[in-house]
């Protein structure tokens, strides 16, 4: 028998595992949009900012530090580490490769990734280490008729905060002009006078801003850390990319809402004994559309090109 | 032809093949059976990015699944050659033919690798009509839906545990065989017909279809190609350890594969062996640096992790600095002063992956 309580339950579910996904696929598109690169070290950003929370140790038992600082100091020092790691890849690593073709950058990516993986791990271990921030919100308490817990509806808040004023510095702002000229036509942007480094750092810090606010949600969901916990949801952030539209931020925003949903109606409806595969199905769905409509949901500026 | 332009012809291949022979005539007669364990791993190794060069290198399309194919090949090899009792039972979603018969070491190889070149015509032939990055990305969904899949096929493949008892015939001999023939056969591959098609299309695709190169079908016969020999490299590598797990043939192989392909230079077959090579001495020594080294009176020992630290970063200032790889994606030269080999490759000292803008899709020409 389902009900109208499980029905809202489940939508509550896709809705903020949707967020989650949608903020680390604009953090892949950002960038993807302005040089190509698809960041698969975007979810290492994620690891890294969780990792943060704690002292950098090898001991079994995590010491907070940032951790237990007041909710504001605590998200602006997690942001400004995280945007920090982003600024220095893109300055070592991607700056001197920004005319590679994109294949090999995410090749590089693919390197910078294994690179900071290997690096927490060297540091903090492989052990998971348990952290609890923001435990209040992630008690269940009953809302309309079922129990849920407020982080997930926080989840949902911040997020479409964070895509309103997003979508406001793109479309109404300087930098955000510039950013869309040079996603649309880099070489013509800079004609034009738009300073190519001051960009792609730009989309990086955001990109770092968007993998920080991820990994706190992460942290307060899960309780834990672990050196590769970035790498599922970036996966599924590049697979949002990929259904909305490379190239295309709305797309990377309703891709990840659209694969949130799918996941989490697949977790429900699957039989137990191929629940495991349901990321089988996720990648299937994104194999079909590279076949079928390889430009996406919603096709980005790239068009096609004309011999 | 003369047997004079015949040895010119056959020099690259010649060339790599002596060098591999004297590494494991030397590392044979040294007797030390850590390094005997490192060229043997190393061999199949070289099976395994042999065979992604033959698509990657010679079709200029990064694949970040190929590993998939090793996953098929291991686990094919597993089924033929393992444990009949664990088969019967525990394996009890296999055909029963499967579960019946024993196969002898050789013909399971060839078997994987012929389970794995189907799967990669299956995928490849909807896959290779895909330009730009897409196969790239494709490819990668190929990896997770095999992985996933594979580890959730409980009845099948032990699910996320591992299947053990395999034969562990591989010594360094035998890999050294598997990594001549994947040589040669690479080699014969790229100064055919089909190999200089699909090389033509990777330089200049307009120009190809200009020609009447059917890209299509010449990638896809790359990717079968290359699918068989990372397929048997995975039989290879399965034997060697003695067992397979689905977490062996997933990201971390598919990023060492590539790090040695790209280190060494994806567009050419010289760049796939010295890459292999390179990279296979740097981690032994890391390796052994992680376990603990006495040098003089102090004791030297990395933390883990340094290993694949150190393996990106070699990748990334190859990358950044010389992103044709250390052969400069040229094939080993035939020396002076017999001449200059037959170019192979249009090797220009830049990457040669064209510089057609990769999100776009190419559209023929009305």
């Amino acid at each position: 028998m389902v009900g109208w309580g499980s029905i809202f339950q489940v939508v509550v579910d896709a809705i903020s595992l949707g967020s989650l996904y949608a903020l680390a696929a604009l953090g892949i598109g950002l960038i993807f949009g302005i040089m190509r690169l698809i960041n698969f070290a975007h979810g290492d950003f994620i690891t890294i900012g969780a990792y943060s929370l704690i002292v950098p140790s090898s001991a079994a038992l995590a010491t907070t530090f940032i951790g237990t600082w007041s909710t504001p100091l605590m998200v602006a020092a997690v942001v400004l580490i995280v945007m920090g790691f982003a600024l220095a890849t893109e300055a070592v690593v991607f700056r001197p490769m920004r005319n590679a073709h994109p294949a090999v950058l995410l090749i590089g990516s693919f390197a910078v990734s294994f690179f900071l993986q290997n690096a927490v791990l060297m540091i903090y271990t492989s052990r998971p280490k348990s952290v609890n921030i923001w435990s209040e919100l992630g008690e269940a308490v009953e809302i309309f008729g079922i129990h849920t817990a407020p982080l997930e509806f926080v989840t949902i808040g911040v997020t479409i905060v964070l895509l309103v004023s997003l979508a406001l510095f793109i479309t109404r702002t300087t930098y955000g002009t510039q950013m869309r000229a040079a996603s649309e036509d880099f070489a013509m942007a800079r004609l034009l006078g738009v300073k190519a480094d001051r960009v792609i750092a730009m989309a990086f810090a955001i990109s770092g801003i968007l993998a920080a606010v991820i990994s706190l949600f992460m942290v307060a969901r899960q309780g834990y850390l672990f050196y590769r916990m970035g790498v599922p949801i970036v996966i599924f952030a590049f697979v949002a990319t990929i259904i909305g539209g490379m190239g295309s931020l709305v797309g990377a925003a309703l891709g990840g809402f659209l694969l949130g949903t799918l996941t989490t109606v697949l977790q429900v409806v699957l039989p137990d004994d191929i629940k495991e595969a349901r990321d089988a199905f996720a990648f299937t769905i994104v194999v079909l559309i590279l076949l079928l409509r390889p430009e996406g949901l919603i096709a980005g500026r790239v068009t096609a090109e004309r011999v | 032809m003369t047997a004079a332009s015949l040895l010119r012809r056959a020099w690259p291949v010649l060339a790599l093949a002596t060098i591999l022979i004297v590494l494991v005539v030397i590392i044979d007669l040294m007797g030390v059976s850590i390094a005997k364990l490192a060229a043997t791993e190393a061999l199949v190794k070289m099976v395994v990015v042999i065979g992604l060069y033959i698509f990657i290198g010679n079709t200029g399309i990064v694949s970040f699944g190929h590993i998939s194919f090793m996953a098929i090949g291991a686990y094919m090899a597993a089924w033929l050659t393992c444990c009949p009792p664990v088969k019967g039972t525990l394996m009890h979603g296999l055909p029963d033919f499967i579960i019946a018969t024993q196969v002898p070491n050789l013909e399971a190889a060839l078997a994987a690798g012929v389970a794995a070149a189907l799967f990669a015509l299956l995928i490849g032939s909807a896959l290779m009509r895909l330009t730009g990055i897409a196969p790239a990305i494709a490819m990668f969904g190929v990896l997770m839906i095999v992985y996933v899949g594979y580890s959730a096929w409980d009845s099948v493949t032990l699910g996320r545990s591992s299947i053990f008892g395999l034969p562990t015939y591989i010594n360094h001999w035998v890999a050294l065989w598997w990594a001549l023939a994947a040589l040669a056969a690479a080699y014969l591959y790229q100064i055919s017909r089909w190999g200089l098609a699909a090389i033509a299309a990777r330089d200049d695709e307009f120009a190809a279809k200009a020609a009447g190169i059917n890209i299509y079908r010449m990638r896809l016969i790359s990717f079968v190609l290359s699918g068989f020999f990372v397929g048997i490299g995975g039989a290879l590598f399965a034997h060697f350890l003695g067992g397979v797990s689905t977490s062996l043939f997933y990201l971390d192989m598919t990023f060492l594969t590539l790090a040695m392909l790209v280190v060494g230079g994806m567009n050419s077959l010289s760049g796939a062996v010295l890459g292999v090579v390179a990279l296979s001495t740097v981690i032994e020594i890391l390796r052994r640096f992680e376990s603990g080294v006495e040098l003089g009176s102090a004791s030297v020992q990395l933390p883990s992790g340094a290993q694949e630290i150190a393996l990106a970063v070699i990748m990334l200032l190859v990358l950044i600095f010389r992103p044709t790889g250390i052969t400069r994606s040229r094939e080993i030269l035939f020396p002076w002063p017999f001449g200059r080999p037959v170019p192979i490759t249009m090797a220009t000292g830049q990457t040669s992956i064209s510089n057609v803008d990769d999100t776009r899709r190419s559209t023929p020409p009305n």
